[in-house]
């Protein structure tokens, strides 16, 4: 049996592979002690190997894992499995938004991710659905019954929570407000597609896959680009760390 | 767990307070810098012995070398602080005095200069105002004047209240290099001259301006030696090594730095020879490319060496632009030399230039010369030049196939997180 464990920054998330299948996945809050957390989800294994990606990987190469590999490289790995011809990846998670290309073989080309600030990330959409006073699995579904156009302007989840409380108190309906943030994550990322480049398929993994909104969303923006998400997006960076560990 | 961290900057506090500095917040910084030294530097595996020369100048940068420069001031000779590789230092030289680099690269000063500055512009250019508005720099305490240019928007329009604090002249900088901007270059170099003779009350002959020639081109002869010795495999010096050499080229006595260093490149010369390196020979080979990396700023190198890599040049201000070209010494008459250390620094392919082609040629030439296995890119926030000029770097490095990485950065420590993952995610595209 084969072990990733992405450390994220917002959940871990385990992944455990035999005979080339995916037999076992795990996601649970970092919450405040990743490594307390993470040694009771890998201790129900009895593995080979053990290799960690996600911010704590490092942490994870200190105690239990034999290597670490960064989580471009296991994105990369983990929409191959589901999408073996795939070249473009976009993934959004706690932290980070990062863009992917790979050549054919599937080797990493060219990424981009986002800079240090929290700007289009699962994070963001986070704080802007609880100022908003929704339910993060419940935020896109919200923004989709608008049909409102107008991103909002601010780059800065602070900032940008600062203009999402003036809109609310200039009486704009929290769903056009929660569409408008919706719109600023997608462009952000259109920005960082169009840099890397894209074909006619992209992969859409991370917890954010999820939000039927941004799925939506970027649909719409490429219109000549099938946008697919494997069936548990947020799992397909620790898949690739075991994808690695079973090489 | 690294064992030889121990490093200390040597403290000077009677001199400080002699040059009005802030001493007791000046101190902190001190211990900070040589224990951030000992733990990037001095805990460095297979290191050439010869560095211990430039450890010392390290352990004497606030002290031992503040000193010869008073020294220098103190017999009537000018001493001269710049910002920019654009400032023809041979001629500080041919007037006996010292010319020192003042770039900033601490996160340190910068609160000082957002007492007045915008927040917004780049952190070279805060770092450096701030060492003087917080008082907490001997060189900036010691120089007579500062010699600015127009290289940048930030810079340029600083000087005007960096005046305030130390009588600071420009030398304008033209943005294209015409045959009409070679006159208006010429004439400027001609002010700057005026101006150091005017300190030092005496007049620069041709004879002491060409033996400051050849004191420089050998300074900068050395410094190319060093980045040949560089292309070797397994590399013979770390890269942070490297930079800091680059680094230290700003501020050293030169005639002294050239001998030094020459005694440290035959050390190379023979570790290449017995294929000795600082790292083993399949380390990935970085080049960095993009803005200047002023002391103390090792954030990247550290960054890429400690995630296993081996940066082997420096396409940059602190780096090649530097040292790559020479004056000609075969002339022996005042206008004529003026002439040709003219044309000499209008060779520097710096991004305030339009067009700029010529760096995207330089950097591939570098890139194959140093047998690197990939480009990063560094760019200072803010710094618009270069950070635009990147567009060129990135598509001519795609056409080429070679592994690329661009990063914008300042100072501060807490995108360390994210831009190891980036370098990381770098590393693995070229081992695979």
């Amino acid at each position: 049996m084969h072990i990733g464990i992405d450390l994220g920054s917002r959940t871990i998330k385990v992944a455990a592979f035999r005979d080339g299948k995916l037999v076992d996945r795990q996601l649970v809050e970092s919450g405040f002690d990743p490594y307390a957390q993470a040694m009771e989800m890998i201790k129900v294994y009895d593995s080979e190997a053990i290799v960690a990606t996600g911010y704590g990987r490092h942490l994870a190469r200190e105690h239990f894992a034999r290597e670490v590999v960064t989580e471009i490289k296991a994105h990369a790995l983990g929409a191959r499995h589901f999408y073996p011809r795939c070249r473009t990846i976009v993934d959004i998670g706690g932290q980070d938004s990062k863009v992917i290309s790979l050549d054919e073989s599937g080797r990493v080309t060219n990424f981009q991710m986002n800079d240090k600030c929290a700007a289009g990330t699962g994070r963001f959409l986070e704080i802007m659905a609880a100022s908003l006073g929704f339910r993060l699995n419940e935020f896109g579904a919200v923004a989709l019954e608008s049909e409102t156009e107008e991103a909002i302007n601010s780059m800065c989840t602070v900032f940008a929570e600062s203009e999402v409380i003036s809109m609310k108190n200039r009486g704009i309906p929290a769903r056009d407000i929660a569409r408008g943030v919706h719109f600023s994550v997608v462009n952000r990322l259109m920005g960082m597609l169009h840099r890397v480049g894209f074909g006619n398929q992209v992969v859409f993994s991370g917890g954010v896959a999820r939000n039927p909104c941004i799925v939506r969303m970027l649909r719409d923006r490429l219109p000549d680009t099938e946008v697919v998400s494997p069936p548990e997006p947020d799992i397909v960076g620790a898949l690739g760390a075991a994808l690695h560990a079973a090489r | 767990m690294s064992t030889m961290t121990n490093f200390e900057v040597k403290a000077y506090p009677e001199m400080w307070e002699n040059l009005d500095m802030d001493v007791a917040r000046f101190d902190k910084a001190r211990q900070m810098l040589g224990e951030a030294y000992g733990k990037m530097f001095m805990a460095q595996e297979n290191r050439p012995t010869k560095m211990e020369y430039f450890d010392d100048l390290i352990a004497e940068i606030f002290g031992g070398r503040i000193q010869e420069m008073l020294e220098v001031k103190k017999s009537g000779k000018p001493v001269v602080g710049t910002f920019c590789v654009y400032i023809p230092e041979e001629i500080v030289v041919a007037a006996g005095g010292v010319c020192v680099g003042l770039c900033g690269g601490s996160p340190g000063s910068i609160p000082d200069a957002e007492k007045i500055l915008p927040r917004n512009i780049c952190p070279m250019v805060k770092s450096a105002y701030g060492f003087k508005a917080g008082r907490i720099c001997p060189y900036f305490q010691s120089v007579d004047f500062v010699y600015g240019e127009t290289t940048c928007d930030a810079k340029k329009k600083t000087w005007e209240i960096l005046d305030r604090l130390v009588p600071t002249y420009v030398m304008e900088i033209p943005q294209m290099k015409k045959e009409r901007d070679r006159v208006l270059w010429l004439e400027e170099v001609k002010d700057f001259k005026s101006k150091v003779e005017e300190v030092c009350n005496k007049s620069i002959s041709a004879r002491d301006l060409a033996a400051a020639i050849t004191v420089i081109n050998e300074k900068r002869k050395a410094l190319q030696r060093l980045t040949r010795l560089r292309s070797a495999n397994p590399a013979p010096i770390s890269g942070k090594d490297g930079l800091l050499i680059e680094q230290i080229a700003f501020y050293d006595e030169p005639g002294r730095f050239s001998k030094k260093l020459n005694e440290l490149c035959d050390e190379l010369d023979k570790r290449v020879a017995d294929g000795q390196g600082a790292c083993s020979a399949d380390t990935p080979r970085v080049m960095v490319s993009g803005t200047p990396m002023a002391l103390p700023n090792w954030k990247v190198h550290n960054l890429l060496e400690t995630a296993g890599a081996v940066v082997v040049n420096e396409e940059s201000c602190i780096g090649t632009r530097y040292f790559k070209d020479l004056i000609d010494e075969d002339q022996t008459e005042m206008d004529r030399q003026l002439e040709v250390l003219t044309d000499r620094y209008m060779q520097i392919d710096c991004s305030c230039f339009t067009p700029n082609d010529e760096r995207v040629d330089q950097v591939l030439k570098e890139y194959r010369d140093s047998n690197a296995q990939g480009i990063l890119h560094y760019s200072l926030q803010f710094c618009h030049t270069y950070n635009i000029e990147e567009i060129k770097i990135r598509e001519a490095c795609e056409k080429e196939g070679i592994p690329y990485l661009s990063i914008e950065t300042d100072y501060s420590p807490e995108d360390v997180g994210q831009l190891q993952t980036r370098i990381e995610a770098f590393l693995e595209q070229i081992r695979e």
